[in-house]
């Protein structure tokens, strides 16, 4: 019983152990070296922010499918902001707000309409798309460089940061996240409002604004994630992360959160996160072609939710 | 019974049928049989065997042993389809209509007429017309949108359903609790009509008018028990209740002596239900009533979670109504009579499930801590004796009585001084069920209460003895109306299930 207890903890990990080894087999022992550690650290750190912010949402039974849109707005805000005079971190911030304010509409869309968070958020994909593509009259919005960019470029020797600042800024937020969730009223409630709605509400807990705010926390951190994007490509792009959304669930789920709500944890969301980068970037070294890489992440995504049902049917027999 | 029922061969016939469920005993040695047609009422209390006998019929459960034939052929249906092939359907109370198809898709659903693998959609419609032809109620057309219909329509679809199959065999399950006055008396014509036709037919019902108004022969059962029966014509209601009742005393009930003080909770004219009553501390007020009679409604209007549509309330000189935030905050809590669908939120632990309506406290500020968390569930995990390996240990792997000892314990946790408790032992064992009357009982006796006031209860529940054995006072509801509160001493089981059928107005 104790391994089995063991075993539902560290299942994702162990999943991510077993990746990494066999990349490692392919590759050769470089794919373990430092650098290349930082490259897949940096390669996931966008998809990170924004499953944070997921794994709040998903614990709460809901879901949202506008992440990759708002990532895009929060570029072309950043760049146009930048473009007017305003300094990197108002920029940045704007972006986190930009996010911040979709959010909101999706949550009082939710609650207010009582329509399924599916649907109100695959229109809030296309509406704030649109409204990107629309700020940005349809192109690429060039920006001044800032040190916004230098966010996540790899730290040169003797700099003291050890790693980019992006992924100090990724941790951080890790920490806070685990840290609302686990220890809070609010995100006990969370859970509570995931596993059994209708309970919560008997309970006297205040269920709207709970997914109000739920929904808005997790878009501004998709904004955070669009200021990672920024960083990356020193543009604001209206057309990039399209579809990330679904790498984005994919990591909660596979890190051990519930489409049914009440089970998700940061750490699982991180290392959910990072099997899905570890498989992109020994794919990529290997040779391995897209198409392959595409296959091997889908798989894991359906092994990890089969193991997980699995799991669970027989601790409830 | 073998040489049939009236002279008749009986049409299908149920001897010596036994159910049990884990430790509880829920048929004991049950004979039915009916001939065809014929209507046979079965009545009985909540939990007195009726739904699980007519669950066997209808192929829903199987039966641990008996035997049972269908027009003189042994019967035994595995599955709730395999039963209606053979010829017995179950109309449900919650009608299982697909509301987004059409009356006649409906009627064929599962036994549509094909070519080629292409639904004949002409014999379709004829197969619904011919049944609702035969039930005289062509009005209603084949391409009409079910979940358009009225319940009463909706019915006669579900009725049709299962004489376009070729059923002779009829059980229909409080059919009139979703009917209005009207729509009961065309029921009726058309339960005599399909009798005629020769259908057999039982027909479940808690409401003694209905009973003798429909049906010619009525078998009552108690506790998994046969306990009577005969020609409906010739019976007089109170003695169909006696028979429904029995006579046995129990000494499961604790009353200390109770000293009723302030009042607490006052209800005018509030509702639905039309509830007034006014609540002291140190009183358990009972509210009686059947199945579907509105009790629970008025409990969770009182708790803020259904729209008030009349009347007052005042709680400790506070006027209402509130939401169920308030509610907690002023010191009111609700144990759900749903403990798996709202009650308790199955996947989280004991504590969680525990402390979910007061986490303030556990630690400073907006946090909570978890060993604060266990700490606090610990405190009554203990003296409610609820079994389970820790305080995070996911409430659903729990048994039925230690749910609801969790679900209980959050109202104690919360130290409110009004519970509002909806059938609290039901479903669970009776050690469990002893433990809460115990408990209950405690709560509004001020001695044990630790020094501290005595708290006030209302307490809802179908089943008369634990209401009689417990409350102070109790109040009756029939067909969502609240009667007056009187003291138990002035009631029996007799008067008050005669009050909750509807066969006397409360005095």
């Amino acid at each position: 019983m104790r391994a089995r207890a063991l075993l539902d903890k560290t299942g994702p990990l162990l999943g991510l152990v077993f990746v990494a080894i066999t990349f490692g087999l392919l590759v050769g022992p470089q794919f373990f070296r430092p650098a290349n550690l930082e490259l897949i650290a940096r390669q996931t750190s966008i998809v990170c922010v924004a499953a944070l912010g997921m794994t709040i949402v998903i614990v709460a039974a809901g879901i949202d499918l506008s992440v990759g849109s708002i990532i895009a707005l929060s570029t072309v805000v950043i760049a146009l902001l930048l473009r007017a005079g305003v300094g990197p971190a108002l920029a940045a911030l704007g972006g986190v707000t930009a996010g911040a304010v979709c959010g909101s509409a999706t949550g009082l869309l939710v609650t207010r309409l009582r329509v399924v968070p599916f649907i109100v958020t695959l229109g809030m994909m296309l509406l704030v798309r649109g409204a990107a593509k629309g700020l940005a009259h349809e192109r690429r919005i060039e920006a001044p460089v800032t040190w916004l960019n230098d966010l996540l470029r790899t730290v040169e020797a003797g700099h003291g940061t050890l790693v980019p600042m992006g992924i100090w800024i990724v941790a951080a937020v890790a920490l806070v996240v685990a840290g609302v969730l686990r220890y809070t009223r609010f995100g006990r409630h969370l859970f509570a409002i995931g596993s059994n709605e209708r309970t919560a509400r008997l309970c006297g807990v205040p269920v709207e604004r709970c997914k109000i705010a739920a929904y808005t926390v997790a878009a501004a951190l998709a904004g955070l994630a669009g200021v990672m994007q920024f960083a990356k490509l020193a543009v604001g792009d209206p057309t990039v992360a399209v579809g990330l959304e679904l790498d984005v669930i994919a990591a909660v789920i596979i890190g051990g959160g519930s489409l049914a709500g009440g089970k998700g944890t940061v750490a699982g969301t991180l290392v959910g996160a990072a099997i899905m980068a570890v498989i992109q970037v020994g794919c990529s070294q290997k040779g391995l072609p897209n198409w392959v890489q595409q296959i091997v992440t889908g798989s894991v995504i359906v092994v990890a939710v089969a193991l997980d049902r699995w799991r669970e049917r027989s601790s409830v027999a | 019974m073998a040489d049939g029922v009236n002279g008749r061969a009986p049409r299908f016939e149920m001897r010596g049928v036994h159910k049990s469920f884990g430790a509880t005993v829920a048929l004991d040695g049950v004979d039915l049989a009916v001939a065809p047609g014929e209507v046979c009422a079965l009545v009985g209390q909540n939990g007195a065997g009726k739904s699980t006998l007519m669950g066997i019929l209808s192929g829903a459960l199987r039966p641990d042993a008996g035997v049972m034939t269908l027009d003189g052929a042994p019967y035994g249906p595995r599955s709730p389809l395999e039963a209606r092939r053979s010829g017995v359907a179950m109309i449900y109370q919650e009608l299982p209509l697909a509301p987004h198809l059409s009356v006649m898709d409906n009627v064929a659903l599962g036994m549509e007429p094909c070519r080629l693998g292409l639904v004949r959609r002409d014999l379709v419609r004829k197969m619904a017309e011919d049944v609702l032809a035969q039930l005289h109620h062509p009005e209603i057309a084949p391409e009409a949108i079910v979940g358009t219909l009225s319940p009463s329509e909706q019915q006669l679809v579900e009725i049709a359903r299962a004489l376009a199959v070729g059923c002779r065999v009829l059980v229909l399950d409080e059919p009139t609790s979703s009917l209005g006055r009207g729509d009961v008396g065309r029921l009726f014509e058309l339960v005599a009509r399909l009798r005629e036709q020769g259908h057999a037919i039982v027909y479940i019902s808690h409401f003694i008018e209905e009973v003798k108004e429909v049906s010619g022969r009525f078998v009552v059962l108690r506790d998994g028990h046969n306990v009577g029966g005969g020609a409906t014509a010739t019976a007089r209601p109170d003695e169909i209740v006696a028979m429904m009742v029995g006579r046995k005393v129990d000494n499961l009930y604790p009353r200390t002596a109770r000293r009723p003080g302030r009042p607490i909770l006052e209800l005018e004219g509030f509702g639905p239900g039309g509830a007034s009553f006014t609540l002291h501390r140190g009183e358990i007020l009972g509210i009686a009533g059947l199945l579907g009679a509105g009790r629970t409604r008025l409990l969770r209007t009182l708790f803020g979670l259904e729209p008030v549509r009349e009347g007052r309330v005042r709680l400790g000189g506070l006027a209402g109504p509130w939401p169920p935030s308030r509610c907690w905050a002023q010191g009111m809590g609700l144990l759900s009579e749903d403990r798996t669908g709202e009650g308790l939120a199955l996947g989280l632990g004991v504590g969680e499930n525990l402390t979910l309506s007061r986490l303030t406290g556990l630690g400073p500020g907006p946090l909570v801590l978890p060993s604060r968390q266990d700490a606090a569930a610990k405190a009554w995990i203990a003296p409610l004796d609820i079994r389970c390996t820790s305080p995070r240990q996911p409430v659903g792997e729990l048994s039925g009585g230690n749910q609801q000892k969790v679900a209980l314990a959050r109202l104690l946790y919360h130290d409110v001084d009004v519970l509002l408790l909806d059938e609290p032992t039901r479903g669970i064992d009776v050690a469990s069920k002893a433990q809460i009357y115990e408990l209950i009982d405690a709560l509004v006796s001020e001695g044990k209460a630790g020094g501290r006031p005595a708290k006030a209860v209302v307490m809802v529940s179908g089943y008369l003895p634990e209401l009689l054995g417990l409350c102070d006072r109790i109040a009756v509801m029939c067909r969502g109306r609240l009667g007056p509160a009187r003291p138990v001493e002035e009631l029996d089981e007799h008067r008050l299930m005669l009050e909750a059928t509807g066969a006397v107005e409360a005095a």
